[in-house]
């Protein structure tokens, strides 16, 4: 919403400055977006000066100039005057700007070929005087102000642009603006405009609002003007079009702009003689059209409301006119209508048509329905003072009623939610100037909402317009309490951050990617689950949900790699999606490492990566997040964007909790890249049906002794069945296992492997005695050989 | 002199002329070998008498000894030399590459939320969360914001079906309805997270994170919103003082609502935040509508209380002086590892916020 101080002047008796109002708007809710230089019509035209006038290589009588605008460029104009000389100081008309003479707007066009960007103007052109040989010659005063607008302003007040919030509609008008302000003391809100024009013809169409469900015009009033001469309009309402950010058009349309957002009152005007008998306000057909007034053809489905003649739609209500009965420089009758739209059907019409204009934007707020009056009274007013006629008398239909609502009001509810001491004297008083009517009942209120309030429903709304007009600095800042009851986290957060941290620490840099992504890579990553699109996606790049972490990872590591990183470890903490529903997300801890082998590297790598390293990062993290290794167990199935045979999955001892993979990613996805995957929610849960106590330290002083053993085994046999067998011969003795070798190849059959193990032995009780240490070793082997099918190596 | 004392002073002297380790070592075999010099005078007495025999053997043990003394001081010598000269050929240009040392990098939104989360702990809030996916009634009409109201253009929502009911969040309030609905005040939460809209230029991008705050009782008002936010903002900030204003406005979801401005200037290219004569618009607030706290089973007429939303990622760009929102997600090595922060680095309430 955009007005000038004088125009505010024309409601509100003030003796404030400019700076002091935008200061007081942002105060009570009206934000200031900016505050800048009116726009003349003229302040397009600048000072400047032909540099180079060559001849027009395809035309003779035209001239090719180069022109210094006062910018870093010259600019290149075709133009025909024969006084285009080098060196000459003239008025340059840029494209977009529109020629005051004949109201041509300006365009980058090709003259013969050669193109010319604006125009170098003449004194009629300009509408100074009727001189119109010729381009106009400066004199060399003007040398300075190359660039600079030819025309001085005429008056230096500024376009005061507010961001207005959905629920004030009343303040898309100058009127409500000022009064606003008239309830912050910020002066005194003038009275409207008395009526005192004659209606002197008889409204003679018939207009009628059809009954209809959905129907959303419940108010249509209009009058009658005949014989007015449509022109240009006079200088003021100019002024006062141009500082809206609007174009003048004639004076009927720039009257229905000037009332619409003097008094929040949309209008709209017809000209009378092109519409055919009557007027009927009805719920449209399907497939009807409309030309509309922004030169574009809607088709219209059903139940959208058009104000219509016997002939068809002659325009969109609340929305937007027709170019059938638009009104031209030459049209002789009019009538003028003032009507109120239903705000959701109005809103709902215009979403499904993507149609947006000043009036909808009001309408669809809600706009007052008793200033439906006021509004053909103003705007007939100004018509006849401007473009002469007569007036007919106002018809008004009407099917529903709109009655205004009243709150009971208690004003200590004010002081309660404010936190101060508000007096009922003052809460009575800024209710009464915002135009709310106050009758005292018992301890209560009883307030009658003024109709051009639709934002106001209940005892809450009067509190905010009480301390907005009081101002928010009155509020007095109380200390928070240092007092807490509940635990910040809970389980799972603390969780969520540890490990967060825990894997940071190994090197991986923490990424946050979009929860979408592209729907094709996707695929890649989603096993069993439905793919979750996104209606309106922002790209055809992302436009699922993500199912997996990985999509999205991978993506940035490549575009790093080409970056030139090469090598490169990453993580995400975040959602990955398994169905559309709110709650179908777990939290997924995914990493990824590439290394990148460069052949120039001169020293040879000793930390080439592979499956192991990524697994000691995933199994140290857990073991951080309060997992020991022998809580869990490895199987070598996993999902499918994962390497077969390069890739496991761990779970918890039972198997019920999956709480990782990990593994080489497939190459057909990515080469050489390693991943892992942690599933916070299972660990969790694994965790808290799990709680253990730390165990006071026993050790024991007993000499351990170590045995290497090498059993041949099948070479599907896993390292981790063996290390299971032992470990359950006697756990009162086995201490430790550890696998220090494992050989596949020559003298050994192509279907077996060699694994060498160390099993460390001690007794709690005493020292062991070779004695000891042959029987439990005897027992390994015979376990070893029975359980796994193994051999003993000799 | 005899033969044997003879030889042992030449041993002597031989060895204190030696300096080579090898060559004691030679001479240590030659005296103390298998067939060397003691084993050889051990032999010799075999056939004598007893008596002359332990005098004999009380002079080779002694002897022995002796020697034994000069070989072990000797091999010092040697070793020391050895190393020495070992020492001095062990010239590394330590200048060059240290073995690099894989530390990674927490991101700045998570950082600064564990930052606001240590201040909110102070004053008593708890963490709460909400899924991301939500439905259009915890989204939008639990929290007074109508069908078919304009203010819900104000939200470019992403939906997940045509019917416009499951979308993805577009601010974290609906968490306020989820932690209502699931319990009884009062409530005093603090929920960060992922927050979704259909916006992408410049200064938006089509996922951003939010704080949302709330603190519903039987007599909050809006005094403690203003102590509140201004301990926050203080205590983010790191600064003693800031200058903050209170600007009325409009969400569907608070009555009264404001924006929260705050004081900066700016000195070399660079934002201080604090006092200054300039405003930075950074939040909004208000008091929980009547509406949304009977949607959420609270009784309005007993509690009362207020909620606030924040940009996280705009508190982290302000703090951090990071001029690209698109940054945050475009994971480029360089920016990561840049504001990316130390993973040991942990926000606490006793050793402060930042480093």
């Amino acid at each position: 919403m955009k007005f000038t101080k004088d125009w505010l002047d024309d409601h509100l008796k003030t003796k404030k400055t400019e700076s002091q109002i935008v200061e007081k708007l942002n105060n009570i809710g009206l934000e200031v977006e900016k505050v800048e230089p009116i726009k003349n019509e003229l302040s397009d035209f600048i000072v400047a000066k032909i540099i180079k006038a060559k001849k027009h290589p395809n035309a003779d009588r035209l001239k090719l100039c180069d022109v210094d605008i006062g910018k870093k460029d010259t600019v290149k104009v075709v133009c025909g005057a024969p006084n285009a000389k080098d060196n000459l100081l003239t008025i340059y008309a840029p494209p977009g700007s529109t020629i005051p003479k004949n109201g041509m707007k300006l365009e980058v066009s090709k003259i013969r070929g050669e193109t010319s960007y604006g125009m170098l103007c003449s004194e009629s052109e300009l509408k100074i005087s009727n001189e119109s040989e010729g381009i106009i010659d400066l004199n060399y005063k003007f040398q300075s102000k190359i660039g600079k607008p030819y025309f001085q302003k005429k008056n230096n007040s500024n376009v005061i642009e507010l961001s207005i919030t959905p629920n004030r509609p009343d303040c898309l008008g100058v009127r409500g603006i000022a009064r606003d302000l008239s309830a912050s003391s910020f002066g005194s809100l003038r009275g409207t405009r008395k009526s005192k024009i004659k209606k002197e013809i008889k409204h003679n169409i018939r207009v009628k609002i059809e009954k209809s469900k959905n129907q959303a015009c419940s108010i249509f009033g209009s009058c009658i003007i005949k014989n007015i001469t449509n022109t240009e309009s006079p200088g003021w309402l100019k002024n006062r079009i141009l500082a809206l950010g609007l174009r003048p058009i004639s004076a009927v349309v720039d009257i229905t702009n000037y009332v619409m957002f003097d008094l929040n009152r949309p209008l709209h005007a017809y000209d009378i003689d092109k519409i055919k008998n009557r007027i009927i306000i009805r719920n449209s057909k399907k497939d009807e059209s409309l030309a509309a007034l922004d030169n574009k053809k809607y088709i219209l489905s059903e139940n959208m409301c058009v104000i219509s003649d016997d002939e068809g739609p002659l325009g969109l209500g609340g929305i937007i006119g027709g170019k059938r009965s638009g009104t031209g420089l030459n049209t002789k009758n009019i009538l003028l209508e003032s009507a109120y739209f239903d705000p959701e059907i109005t809103r709902k019409t215009s979403k499904k048509l993507d149609l947006n204009s000043d009036a909808k934007f009001r309408f669809e707020r809600g706009i007052d329905p008793h200033s439906v009056k006021e509004g053909l009274e103003v705007a007939a007013d100004l018509v006849i003072n401007i473009c002469g006629g007569k007036v007919s008398n106002f018809d008004i239909q009407q099917i529903k009623k709109h009655e205004t609502s009243e709150i009971k009001f208690d004003p200590s509810i004010v002081s309660k939610t404010v936190g101060i001491k508000i007096k009922t004297n003052d809460v009575i008083k800024i209710l009464t100037d915002l135009g709310f009517n106050l009758k005292k009942k018992g301890k209560h209120f009883n307030v009658k909402i003024p109709s051009w309030r639709p934002d106001i429903f209940g005892e809450i709304d009067l509190v905010e317009e009480v301390i907005r007009i009081m101002g928010f600095d009155n509020i007095k800042s109380i200390e928070p309490d240092k007092k807490r009851t509940k635990p910040t986290l809970n389980f799972y957060q603390k969780h969520f951050h540890l490990a967060q941290r825990s894997v940071a620490s190994k090197g991986y840099f923490e990424t946050i990617t979009w929860s979408f992504t592209d729907e094709i890579v996707n695929n890649k990553f989603r096993e069993n689950i439905e793919s979750i699109k996104i209606v309106n996606p922002i790209s055809s790049e992302l436009n699922v949900l993500r199912n997996s972490l990985y999509p999205n990872l991978i993506y940035y590591l490549e575009k790093n790699l080409n970056r030139g990183f090469g090598d490169q470890s990453l993580f995400e903490i975040g959602p990955s999606f398994t169905g559309k529903k709110p709650g179908q997300q777990i939290t997924v801890i995914c990493g990824i490492k590439k290394q990148y082998l460069n052949s120039e590297d001169s020293l040879k790598r000793t930390d080439l990566i592979d499956v192991f390293h990524i697994k000691k990062d995933l199994i140290q993290t857990l073991l951080e997040l309060g997992i020991d290794k022998d809580e869990t167990k490895i199987v070598d199935k996993t999902p499918s964007y994962y390497h077969p045979g390069i890739s496991g999955t761990i779970l918890s001892k039972e198997g019920n909790y999956t709480l990782g993979c990990f593994g080489a990613l497939h190459p057909k996805i990515i080469t050489n890249t390693y991943g892992f995957e942690i599933f916070l929610e299972n660990l969790v849960n694994y965790k808290s049906k799990n709680k253990k106590i730390k165990q006071s330290l026993i050790f024991s002083d007993y000499q351990k002794s170590d045995r290497d053993f090498a059993f041949l085994v099948n070479k599907s046999t896993k390292a981790q069945d063996l290390i299971d067998v032992i470990k359950n011969i006697d756990q009162s003795l086995i201490k430790n296992i550890k696998i220090f070798d494992v050989y596949e190849g020559e003298n050994i059959p192509s279907d077996k492997k060699s694994i060498a193990l160390k099993v460390t032995i001690q007794s709690d009780f005493k020292t062991l005695n070779e004695k000891d240490l042959n029987e439990i070793s005897q027992k390994i082997i015979l376990t070893v050989e029975k359980q796994v099918s193994a051999k003993l190596r000799s | 002199m005899s033969d044997f004392e003879k030889k042992i002073l030449d041993y002597k002297n031989k060895l204190n002329n030696t300096k080579d380790l090898e060559e004691v070592e030679s001479i240590k075999t030659e005296i103390f070998g298998k067939s060397g010099f003691v084993n050889s005078e051990f032999k010799k007495i075999g056939s004598l008498s007893v008596d002359e025999k332990k005098n004999i053997a009380s002079n080779i043990n002694k002897a022995k000894q002796e020697l034994l003394e000069i070989f072990k001081a000797k091999s010092l010598d040697a070793l020391d030399k050895d190393l020495n000269e070992k020492i001095k050929k062990e010239k590394i240009d330590v200048t060059l590459p240290e073995h690099e040392f894989k530390i990674g990098k927490v991101h700045p939104v998570s950082q600064v939320i564990d930052e606001i989360s240590c201040i909110f702990s102070e004053i008593g809030f708890s963490v709460e969360e909400g899924p991301d996916v939500e439905n259009d009634y915890n989204n939008f009409t639990a929290l007074n914001t109508p069908e078919n109201h304009p203010a819900k253009d104000m939200h470019d929502t992403f939906y997940l079906d045509e019917n416009m009911k499951t979308l993805l969040r577009t601010h974290t309030s609906p968490v306020q309805v989820r932690t209502m609905l699931k319990g009884k005040p009062p409530f005093k939460i603090i929920a960060p997270g992922r927050t979704y809209r259909s916006d992408s230029d410049q200064t938006h991008t089509p996922m951003f994170h939010q704080l949302e705050g709330l603190h519903i009782d039987k007599d909050i008002n809006m005094g403690h919103l203003k102590g509140c936010l201004n301990y926050f903002i203080k205590e983010f900030f790191e600064v003693k003082k800031i200058k903050m204003r209170f600007r009325p406005s409009h969400f569907p979801f608070t009555e009264p609502s404001a924006e929260v401005d705050i004081g900066y200037r700016v000195e070399k290219n660079k934002i201080i935040i604090g006092d200054g004569d300039q405003w930075l618009e950074i939040l909004g607030c208000g008091m929980v509508h009547p509406n949304v706290l009977k949607n959420c089973k609270v009784d309005p007429k007993k509690y009362q209380g207020f909620a606030f939303g924040i940009g996280i990622d705009r508190l982290a760009m302000l703090k951090y002086g990071i001029k690209d929102l698109r940054s945050f997600f475009e994971c480029d090595y360089r920016w990561l590892n840049h504001y990316g922060f130390d993973p040991l680095d942990v926000p606490t309430n006793y050793r402060g916020l930042s480093k």
